[in-house]
């Protein structure tokens, strides 16, 4: 662990993802009190250009605050991120390491149900599963939980068959260990680093999905997200080119900054292997 | 073999070869002023284990080394005169495959997997193609090479691809393309150290033929002092990057000086026989295999025949208590398969064990846990053995734990365990990634013997490791076993290892037992062909033959 | 020869029904996801539009006999599938099957655009950066990749609406073709590509950068095989290497990647449709999402399921090309 943590601090992009995302979490943790009130209210004459009247960013077509919106909009990014997120690892390493660790016949029927998933245009599953059971935050949430959980549960699956042979964790079935233990203490711990990163990427691009279905207007219409204003300056593009830049920088850099992140841990848990 | 020499004017000559290394490393040079000479028509073995920079040497002389890895500017390499090191890119691209050629470890990795096999042999004569050559006649001339290396229907193995030919089958392929040019030198990385032993014979005698054919010199790299016998003309010892000893052949066999060179030699499996004479045979044996069947079926698409694959096909065997029994092979045996299914981590198709007078099959849970104290395995690979998130004491600790001991107290078994086996109490706390391949070897015997059990299976356990950690842990190995009077059942591919530390010897081949005997007599008076075939594979036989004690 | 062909047959038939039984799975998820939402099922497949219309209600539940068993339900449902009855829309008064007939063909020519715009695009960048790794050109190209990837799809394509049309007025920003005036033959085609570059680009960005990054990590990985260093033993020089051992090889996984992208690249052009108003499959959703006409929804999630089981198709083929390594169909 402090091995790990000691050579990420030394990977230039992974850090420099992480100061971003760390700034992200910043600002959406004191968004209330940077931005306080609520990021619905009119605050300003409609279309104000940016660096004017006090609008750092600008206002929209009905006067509301860009930059409380993107501000506000960081929470409902990051929460709606993290928690599709964690449901989809959970089904998918669920799924993937019974898949992977009992094999056989129930092994291949499991992968051929997550492949069925993956077969599916995962967008389009998301739009028909909100539209039909109405938008709010747990449908959009489920939505894309249902779309990523199959990359999971191939990794783990993959992983769990890998290792299930090799011969550490022989030894452990020699010794007299039960399966429980084995997929505890041998299996898991040595699967975790490839899993690992595939989450903090699926918190990438969990965001991307939620910022175009919001786009779509498919998103929780209670909450101001970046999509949502990203779609409502849709028609605006040449009187209001701020309403819809900003938002997207800040999707761009979020995830960019997730994805930095992502990619330096890929290499420092798994770095290429030169044995002796 | 070869006559004597002309040392006025060797085909190739390196002089002070040092090879620098990017600073991160444990060392700066790969090889520190090396100077060796190989004259034409000779073969020169370098020897030495890993690390010694063997590989990389045959690797600078065509300038092939990785990307970072540099040949210091006083360093000479001349062929035929002329300096190697000086040369431009496209100059150097004239000489690779056309005068100097070079064949590889790894014949399963070395083809390109998509292309055919004629297009890549071609491929070495379209590059240099002094005559001009047409089409068809490079093709002719591949299949004719291709012929001359002994494979059969070279027409069919033209149009082939890579997957369809077997490990041995590659390597002549390369072979092949490497004399196509009729190149002055070859230079040979370990070119059989993947192959079984039947094979490897077959591939060093290739080398013997077309080597005194064309008259070419030979660079021939290896860590087996038994292929050296066989082969050479000359010796070059190496070790941590610098020339320990050379000499001819005979001189360094018979003679040698420097005390490196004779503890390689020592440490060729075989030499002496470590064991003693087999126990009485008891009124019921340890280890009781009746008549085991095991065949592996893969998959088959709807439309294809599966293939199967027969792993045993009745095996008998009875091993006494106080035994070491070798269960010799070549890959495709079963006999890891064998030692599988005795630890019950491969169900047998059908057929029954015995253990101490116990039967072992279908068995159910609690009987199973009462087996497996007793019996234990060590596996082949020291880098797939241990947990990498497991403290090593915490491994071996774990076996005793499962069956009621404190956890206090295996740990203190542990530690007395690992200082047992050489590695000092102190390692009870490290990490398996801070070991070497050999103490590692050493770990997973402690983790086997924490459970003190009867028999101890050891399924190629030494194959992994240089030749002189081999010797290492087999001594250990024979010490454990007079001391806690342990069975053991001894996997190998290698006969002058299970020569060494067994009573008995088992030769299994395609999933059945061809023939057992005494080292001795197996070795003075092999009756199955199989046998008589492997024993005459062994590389260095006829050198070492003479210490092979009955 | 004959066994060949026979085998190669009979394992093409294997493939046609497992994707035959993959678009009934798909059917019978689309039939769950009905009952599933809240309200009564009859409501849901009239659409916001034909709850009012109490008729209509009726024929609806007669139509898919919404009052009897499950089973009956199911059976009578898929045997509509089977016969491309995907029901109809009271909202455009048309049955859902000729509104997807009607928009399909601008669907397929945005996504193979952008398909071959991906794939072509990523692999040459990817090889430029394999190749120079570690130099500018691979620090800029691989820059580059990471950003786009970061990038949201439909921001980019209104960025570039801004940068391309109404800044620049290069190309137009909406739209399938100019509308109002009559222009035949090759400018006909002109105009439609001119109305197409900005649509297929956008969506083939993302991907591109995709493949660009596996390819070059791909070439990286090949440059490192054993068969590359057997061929410069040979002498080749490090062009003929490149050219006829590593791309190859380092194709392999991009293919793969092409396939398993497939779903995300027809689910992105629903995205990029509403962005440019393209009147496909895309668009269709929009605004049907808008109106909220659940028929015209499952018809199209069904269509590009479709759409994808042959873009794998597809891919899996060219694999096959690629790799003789793998057998049959």
């Amino acid at each position: 662990m402090k091995q790990t943590l000691k050579s990420f601090l030394r990977h230039p992009s992974g850090m420099l993802g992480l100061v971003i995302l760390l700034a992200v979490i910043v600002l959406a943790a004191s968004a209330p009190f940077f931005f306080p009130g609520d990021p619905w209210d009119t605050v300003a004459a409609p279309f104000t250009p940016p660096q004017t009247e006090g609008m750092l960013l600008g206002s929209d077509s009905l006067g509301r605050d860009i930059a409380a919106g993107i501000a506000h909009g960081t929470r409902v990014s990051l929460m709606i991120g993290v928690t599709s997120t964690l449901v989809a690892l959970i089904i998918g390493v669920v799924v993937g390491s019974l898949s992977g660790y009992v094999g056989g016949r129930v092994g291949e029927w499991l992968m051929r149900f997550t492949e069925l998933f993956q077969t599916i245009p995962a967008f389009m599953l998301c739009i028909l599963l909100v539209a039909i059971l109405e938008p709010s935050i747990r449908t959009v949430v489920v939505a894309i939980a249902l779309v990523s959980w199959p990359q999971v549960a191939r990794l783990t699956r993959g992983e769990f068959l890998a290792l299930k042979e090799r011969e550490f964790v022989l030894a452990a079935r020699c010794q007299g260990e039960s399966p429980l233990s084995l997929i505890v203490r041998y299996i898991l711990p040595n699967a975790l680093s490839p899993i690992i990163v595939a989450g903090s990427l699926s918190i990438a691009s969990a965001i991307l999905i939620e910022s175009a279905l919001s786009f779509m207007g498919l998103g929780d219409p209670n909450l101001m997200s970046w999509g949502f204003m990203i779609g409502a300056a849709r028609t605006m593009l040449r009187q209001a080119w701020w309403m819809s830049f900003f938002p997207g920088i800040a999707i761009l850099l979020t995830v960019l900054a997730i994805n930095l992140v992502g990619e330096g841990l890929n290499d420092v848990l798994n770095p290429r292997i030169s044995r002796q | 073999m070869t006559t004597a020499t002309n040392p006025a004017a060797p085909l190739l000559s390196i002089q002070g070869l040092s090879i620098v290394l990017p600073s991160s490393g444990d060392r700066n040079y790969a090889v520190d002023r090396l100077s060796l000479d190989i004259a034409e028509n000779e073969i020169v073995c370098l020897v030495g284990e890993s690390g010694s920079g063997k590989s990389m040497t045959a690797h600078a002389i065509l300038g092939l080394l990785p990307p970072r890895v540099g040949i210091d500017k006083n360093s000479r390499i001349l062929l035929d005169g002329t300096d190697l090191t000086g040369l431009t890119p496209p100059q150097m691209r004239k000489l690779r495959g056309e005068r100097i050629s070079m064949v590889f470890q790894e014949p399963m990795s070395a083809l390109n997997p998509l292309q055919r096999i004629g297009a890549q042999v071609a491929e070495a004569l379209q590059l240099h193609n002094a005559e001009h050559l047409g089409a068809t006649a490079i093709e002719e001339r591949c299949i004719a090479i291709i012929d001359a290396v002994g494979l059969p229907s070279p027409r069919q193995i033209v149009r082939s691809y890579p997957f369809q030919l077997s490990g041995g089958q590659r390597q002549r392929v390369m072979i092949a393309m490497a004399l196509l040019n009729n190149p002055r030198l070859l230079l040979a990385d370990e070119p059989t150290t993947a192959l079984d032993v039947t094979t490897q014979r077959q591939i060093l005698d290739l080398i013997q033929k077309v080597q005194a054919e064309r008259k070419m010199g030979v660079l021939f790299i290896t860590h087996d002092f038994g292929v050296v016998a066989d082969i050479a003309d000359r010796v070059v010892v190496m070790r941590h990057g610098r020339v320990v000893e050379e000499g001819t052949r005979d001189a360094i066999l018979r003679n040698p000086q420097h005390e490196y060179t004779r503890a390689l030699i020592a440490a060729v499996p075989g030499r002496q026989a470590r064991s003693t004479a087999r126990p009485a045979a008891q009124a019921e044996p340890l280890l009781k295999i009746e008549q085991l069947k095991k065949t592996f079926v893969s998959k088959a698409g709807l439309f294809a025949p599966p293939r199967t694959v027969v792993a045993a096909d009745g095996i008998d065997l009875a091993i006494e208590e106080g035994e070491t029994v070798s269960v010799v092979g070549e890959s495709g045996s079963g006999k890891s398969t064998l030692g599988r299914m005795v630890m019950r981590l491969i169900e047998p198709d059908s057929g029954g064990i015995t253990f101490a007078g116990k039967p072992v099959l279908g068995q159910d849970a609690a009987a199973l846990r009462a087996y497996r104290r007793q019996v234990q395995i060590i596996f082949q690979d020291p880098f797939a053995s241990l947990n990498p998130r497991q403290k090593v004491g915490d491994a071996i600790a774990r076996g005793p734990m499962i069956y009621g001991t404190p956890r206090a107290e295996a740990l203190k078994a542990a530690a007395a365990l690992l200082d047992r086996v050489g590695l000092g109490a102190s390692a009870i706390d490290r990490f398996p990634h801070e070991f070497s391949g050999g103490q590692r070897q050493r770990i997973s015997i402690a983790r086997a013997l924490a459970l003190k059990p009867r028999l101890l299976i050891a399924d190629e356990a030494v194959s992994a490791l240089d030749v002189s950690i081999q010797a290492q842990v087999l001594a250990l190995l024979a010490e454990l076993k007079a001391e806690l009077n342990l069975t053991m059942m001894f996997i190998t591919h290698d006969l002058r290892v299970a020569a060494e530390i067994s009573n008995s010897v088992v030769v299994m081949q395609r999933g059945q037992i061809v023939e057992r005997g005494a080292p001795g007599q197996l070795f003075s008076n092999p009756q199955h062909a199989y046998t008589r075939t492997l024993l005459a594979a062994m590389p260095g036989l006829d050198f070492f033959e003479h210490r092979l004690a009955a | 020869m004959n066994l060949q062909w026979l085998k190669g047959l009979g394992a093409l038939g294997v493939r046609l029904a497992k994707m035959v039984a993959v678009i009934l799975l798909i059917a019978i998820f689309n039939f769950m996801l009905v009952r599933a939402a809240p309200g009564d099922p009859a409501l849901v497949m009239a659409g916001q539009s034909g709850a009012t219309d109490a008729a209509f209600l009726e024929r609806v539940r007669a139509d898919y006999g919404l009052d009897k068993p499950m089973a009956t339900q199911l059976v009578t449902y898929l045997g509509k599938i089977v016969t491309l009855d995907l029901g109809y829309s009271h909202r455009q008064q048309r049955t859902v099957a000729s509104a997807i007939a009607e928009r399909l063909p601008a669907t397929l020519l945005l996504t193979l655009s952008a398909f071959a715009i991906s794939l072509v695009g990523g692999v040459v960048l990817g090889a430029l950066a394999g190749v120079r790794a570690g130099k500018l050109s691979d620090t800029l190209i691989s820059l580059l990749a990471l950003v786009i990837y970061a990038t949201p799809v439909f921001w980019l394509g209104l960025m570039l609406v801004l940068l391309f049309s109404v800044q620049l007025g290069w190309l137009p920003a909406f739209g399938y073709q100019t509308i109002g005036t009559s222009i035949s033959g090759w400018a006909a085609v002109v105009d439609k590509l001119r109305h197409l570059a900005l649509p297929a680009f956008t969506l083939g960005m993302l991907y591109l950068a995709i493949y660009a990054r596996l390819m070059r990590s791909s070439i990286i990985e090949v440059s490192h095989q054993d068969y590359v260093k057997t061929a410069r033993a040979k002498g080749a020089s490090e062009g003929r290497i490149l050219w006829r051992h590593m791309l190859r090889n380092a194709l392999l996984p991009v293919v793969t990647m092409a396939g398993v992208q497939a779903g995300t690249l027809i689910g992105g052009s629903v995205v990029i449709e509403t962005v440019f108003a393209w009147p496909g499959l895309g668009r269709l959703t929009y605004d049907a999402v808008l109106q909220r006409d659940y028929q015209v929804m499952l018809g199209v999630f069904l269509v590009l399921s479709v759409l994808v089981i042959f873009f794998n198709w597809v891919t899996d083929l060219l694999y096959r090309v690629i790799d003789p390594r793998i057998q049959a169909a």
